[in-house]
């Protein structure tokens, strides 16, 4: 009734409620039967629109035929091995206690952890990183915490991982089994000869799980996308050799061949992996029948996927300053092999200019700043980043002039000695035209 | 010249590790054949290195303005070696204005005279035997009349030659292309696998050297291959930018470490 007060509700009943007999109305007013006032001011005052309960049927007793009493007594449960006593109430029926063990002693369940004698120690489970007492404390340990790993390890006196107490524990049992087995058929479907633990899949599951809860959402979506990617690809490749005869050969002898090849004429420098990668040689691989430059277009292409226009015509100026063609006169298998191999390392070449380029962007900044505590070297770098800052412009253009056949040979002959050269003399005492400005790179 | 001697033996196949492994498609019939046409050698692939192009003559002053130049386009083996062992006719397709312009050329020297007067881009289908490979290969190449160097006179003496060099490659051969041209000389067959069974060679054709052009009547305009040229180029070019590389590598690690000022000198991380 307050609530309605304070509400500000109309202190008359529901129309519906008005509709019924005239006795919920009066019902509301005074005590009801069965329930406290109180209570029933709990539903609003009013009876509910559908009565859950029949009020009349809540006190009813059950036929009391039965003496009923409740006891203080005393009991024993059987999960417990050392007799202690204690008292519970106790609902007595006609002056006899109930029978029985306690009820809830059926919970006390309990792992079957094998002992082992000493002799069986002897014959079958001796193991190099195990002492027999290292593994007499785990078997201890793991009876009185039920194979509860993770607070064996905890407990355990010297420092063991979980998977390799696992590891000990399950395969000293299973060994136990197998030894005291009468024929090797009978245990064989017991669940720890059949599935042995596996110490490393168990680590590598562990590590994978750990580092799938650690990814961040970002990571999530990535690997989202990479999987639909993969998916789709292999889906379109079915489709492809579904429609082609089902076979799939692999150029994968282009690497190791090649390579020899090249160490024929002379080139001494260890050659970098010369490994065609295989999806992209999938292309020209699936057909019967291509011609090598139409597979050196396609792997130029797959190479340089990632990189942007701008890039691309980079490494084509600097194949061209290098004086190669751009595509090879003579496309033999291994001309083929060494120019693919060339642009990636140009590709290298570039994105490490471009690596120094923003560190020393940033160490500039830095080191404008910061560096009173090391003078010496600080004017060091300063002169050696600005003196490898112009190599490096230089040695971009390869010194080579457009046009001017007689100077590019020239150049050319300078080569590997113009690096000193210029390393040891200061900037701009080069008067060279450059191709390319520091702020291409 | 380019490396193209073929060994006939099985050489110390120490480069790659995978054993041969022949595989059946298709169904398997009585038809010995059939069989063994559809079976491919896998993991082998067979290259033959062709040279195609224009030979291109001036007719002088007094041939007739529409026919002002004879030319010949052909496809030869790199080594002048006989094609007709992996084509079986190549289809050049001319021009419109030229009558019957699709022609087929059944038999090697796979090749086409003309006269004309004009540039246009020829067409050049080749057709491959039936165990070779049963889709065509199409290339292109511009017919080149006049030199580069329009200084004075044409000669009607010397030539204007376009010759491009390519390689057909067959990544998977069947055993009956296989086994028919191991010892072919226009044929390039890798070094083989360890433990790679050959299958047994066949009986070399017997007019073998007529479809060759070795002997051919323009010869002597053939343009040189060399793949050692561009390799040591390319060997070079590898050696200039790997040296750059290394370089760049040791500054940039120097940078690194110039950008950690604040720790002591002794704990200086070198990456």
């Amino acid at each position: 009734m307050d609530a309605k007060d304070i509400l500000g509700l109309p202190k008359t009943p529901l129309s519906i409620t008005q509709e019924k007999k005239s006795r919920p109305q009066k019902d509301s007013q005074r005590k009801p039967d069965g329930i406290s006032r109180e209570v029933y001011a709990l539903t609003g005052g009013v009876a509910p629109l559908m009565p859950s309960i029949d009020v009349s049927q809540l006190k009813r007793r059950p036929p009391s035929d039965e003496k009923i009493t409740w006891q203080w007594l005393p009991f024993t449960s059987s999960a417990r091995k050392d007799n202690l006593q204690l008292y519970h109430w106790v609902r007595v029926v006609n002056g006899v206690p109930p029978t029985g063990d306690y009820s809830f002693a059926k919970y006390n369940k309990s792992v079957d952890v094998i002992r082992y004698t000493d002799e069986e120690y002897e014959k079958h489970l001796t193991d190099p990183k195990w002492t027999k007492e290292e593994t007499d404390q785990l078997f201890d340990l793991c009876e009185r915490f039920d194979l509860r790993f993770i607070i064996i390890a905890d407990r355990f006196p010297t420092p063991r991982t979980v998977e390799e107490l696992k590891d000990r524990y399950y395969s000293v049992s299973r060994t136990i089994l197998v030894a005291r087995a009468p024929s090797p058929g009978e245990v064989a479907g017991h669940p720890l000869v059949k599935e042995p633990y596996n110490v490393t899949q168990e680590i590598e599951r562990k590590r994978a799980l750990s580092m799938v809860l650690s990814q961040t959402k970002h990571q999530e979506r990535k690997d989202a996308e990479v999987l639909a990617e993969a998916k789709r690809i292999a889906e379109s490749r079915m489709a492809a050799r579904a429609a082609e005869e089902p076979d799939l050969p692999i150029a994968s002898d282009i690497g190791p061949e090649s390579a020899e090849r090249a160490v024929g004429p002379g080139d001494t420098i260890s050659p970098s992996n010369v490994q065609v990668p295989a999806p992209a040689a999938a292309p020209s691989t699936s057909l019967r029948v291509y011609l090598r430059t139409y597979a050196l277009e396609q792997m130029v292409q797959a190479a340089s996927s990632s990189a942007g226009l701008r890039t691309i015509k980079r490494v084509e100026q600097t194949l061209q300053d290098l004086e190669v063609n751009l595509k090879p006169k003579v496309p033999t298998k291994a001309v083929c092999a060494e120019h693919l191999e060339l642009r990636k390392e140009i590709l290298t070449l570039l994105n490490l200019q471009k690596q120094l380029q923003y560190k020393e962007a940033e160490g500039s900044s830095f080191r404008d700043g910061s560096y009173g505590d090391m003078p010496g070297s600080a004017k060091r770098s300063q002169r050696a980043a600005d003196q490898d800052r112009t190599f490096v412009l230089d040695t971009i253009s390869f010194g080579v002039i457009p046009g001017d056949r007689g100077v590019k040979r020239e150049q050319k002959r300078k080569g590997p000695g113009r690096a000193s050269e210029t390393s040891s003399s200061p900037a701009g005492a080069h008067k060279r035209p450059r191709k390319m400005k520091a702020s291409d790179l | 010249m380019p490396q193209t001697v073929t060994e006939a033996q099985v050489v110390d196949g120490g480069s790659a590790s995978k054993p041969q492994r022949i595989i059946k498609l298709g169904k398997t019939t009585d038809d010995s054949d059939k069989k063994s046409a559809n079976r491919r050698v896998k993991d082998v692939e067979l290259c033959v290195p062709i040279v195609y192009g224009t030979i291109a003559f001036y007719l002088g002053r007094k041939a007739s303005e529409s026919q002002s130049h004879k030319w010949t386009v052909y496809v030869r083996g790199a080594t002048n070696e006989d094609l007709g062992a992996v084509i079986k006719h190549v289809v050049f397709q001319l021009h419109p204005s030229f009558n019957n312009p699709t022609r087929v050329v059944e038999s090697p020297p796979f090749e086409l005279s003309e006269c004309g007067w004009g540039e246009f881009e020829i067409g050049i289908s080749l057709f491959f035997h039936s165990d070779v490979c049963d889709k065509k290969l199409d290339l292109f190449h511009f017919l080149k009349l006049y030199p580069e160097d329009e200084s004075g006179p044409q000669s009607t003496k010397k030539p204007v030659v376009m010759e491009s060099y390519n390689e057909i490659v067959f990544p998977e051969p069947s055993e009956c292309f296989f086994a028919r041209v191991q010892n072919h000389p226009a044929i390039h067959v890798p070094r083989l696998p360890a433990g790679f069974s050959l299958p047994a060679p066949v009986e070399n054709m017997n007019d073998r050297g007529r479809g060759d052009t070795k002997d051919h009547p323009l010869s002597q305009w053939f343009m040189n291959f060399s793949e050692a040229d561009e390799l040591l180029k390319l060997a070079s070019a590898r050696q200039q930018v790997q040296a750059h590389i290394v370089k760049l590598r040791r500054e940039l690690s120097v940078t690194d470490g110039m950008l950690q000022p604040l720790k002591p000198a002794s704990s200086y991380e070198c990456i």
